[in-house]
């Protein structure tokens, strides 16, 4: 069976696209301990829950930056592969 | 196989799926090909409809009352919790920085929910991401170096000599990281829209995408909004004390 080498790279590039959004199993983690944090906090000082918010969600977006890296690589594999050009 | 010679980034990816930004009109810049994008059409949109809404704004403030009510109520309402968010997390520098927060905090909030009225959003293109962020950054670095002057390039030497291009490159993230940020979170939304138009029957069109949109573009959008400027005001803060 012969392989074309650009299907040989359409192939892998598709193969590292789903690898690289394993990356966003980290900010689902590091997200969900933020907002059960954030729950047992309001939990405790029901008072502070606005300052708590804010607090929480701008943690969760930073925590969520390692996983959309994962999604812009995935991305540019799919749709403005750089590897098509060194073919 | 067309697909090596295909435009990258301006090419439609395929069959009904349909998410990426368009070249309209080809240029001639310096000698490089540039092109006229979809993305500075919906960029024109929200500025006209901005536009719009600021001199609707300016009228209603213009013969304001003293007891408000009706749209001089809401512009009023939006002034104030402006003012106390940035004042909330910025302190006693607030003042300088308000125009610049609500600005881009205005342009950023319409431009991510523009997907509820069927366009692309212009935030799901790197390049105003990226102008955004570069903005914000020269925005850091010049209010630290107004206040601390030299103490901005002595702060890259500590805590060891030796961390200096830790530093730089940890300078050099920001823009990075905050232009990364909202482009991804938008472009997810707006793929995710493009999958369910593109790719499921008919009957799955029907109401239920309004959830998608409540979540994807206003949802998503108003976080991105307020997270943009939060680290904006937490950075320009950070280095200002330092």
């Amino acid at each position: 069976m012969n392989i074309s080498s650009e299907a040989f790279v359409l192939g892998c590039s598709a193969i590292g696209a789903g690898l690289a959004l394993i990356a966003g199993i980290g900010p689902g983690v590091g997200q969900g301990y933020a907002a059960g944090q954030g729950a047992s906090a309001v939990g405790r000082n029901p008072g502070a829950k606005g300052d708590i918010t804010s607090t929480m969600l701008l943690g969760q977006a930073v925590a969520e930056t390692t996983g959309l890296y994962g999604l812009v690589i995935g991305l540019i594999l799919l749709y403005a592969n750089p590897l098509f050009a060194k073919l | 196989m067309g697909l090596a010679k295909a435009p990258m980034m301006l090419a439609a990816s395929g069959n009904d799926v349909d998410f990426m930004v368009h070249g309209l009109i080809p240029l001639r810049f310096f000698g490089h090909q540039v092109w006229i994008t979809t993305t500075h059409v919906t960029t024109l949109i929200v500025m006209v409809f901005i536009l719009i809404l600021a001199l609707l704004a300016r009228r209603e403030i213009m013969k304001g009352s003293e007891k408000p009510e009706g749209v001089q109520n809401f512009v009023e309402l939006l002034v104030e919790t402006l003012d106390r968010l940035v004042w909330g997390s910025m302190g006693r520098h607030w003042r300088p920085f308000v125009n610049y927060i609500g600005t881009i905090m205005i342009f950023i909030f319409i431009s991510n929910t523009s997907g509820l009225f069927g366009l692309r959003p212009p935030t799901a293109d790197y390049g105003t991401t990226l102008a955004l962020a570069l903005i914000t950054f020269v925005l850091i670095q010049y209010s630290a170096f107004k206040t601390s002057k030299l103490n901005v390039f002595i702060d890259l030497f500590k805590p060891l000599p030796i961390l200096f291009p830790i530093n730089l490159i940890g300078e050099f993230a920001t823009p990075l990281s905050m232009s990364l940020r909202l482009f991804g979170n938008i472009m997810a939304g707006t793929i995710m829209m493009a999958l369910w138009y593109g790719l499921l029957p008919v009957f799955a069109k029907l109401g239920i995408p309004a959830f998608l949109h409540m979540y994807f573009d206003l949802f998503s959008g108003a976080i991105q909004t307020f997270v943009f400027a939060m680290l904006t005001m937490t950075f320009i803060t950070d280095k200002r004390e330092a």
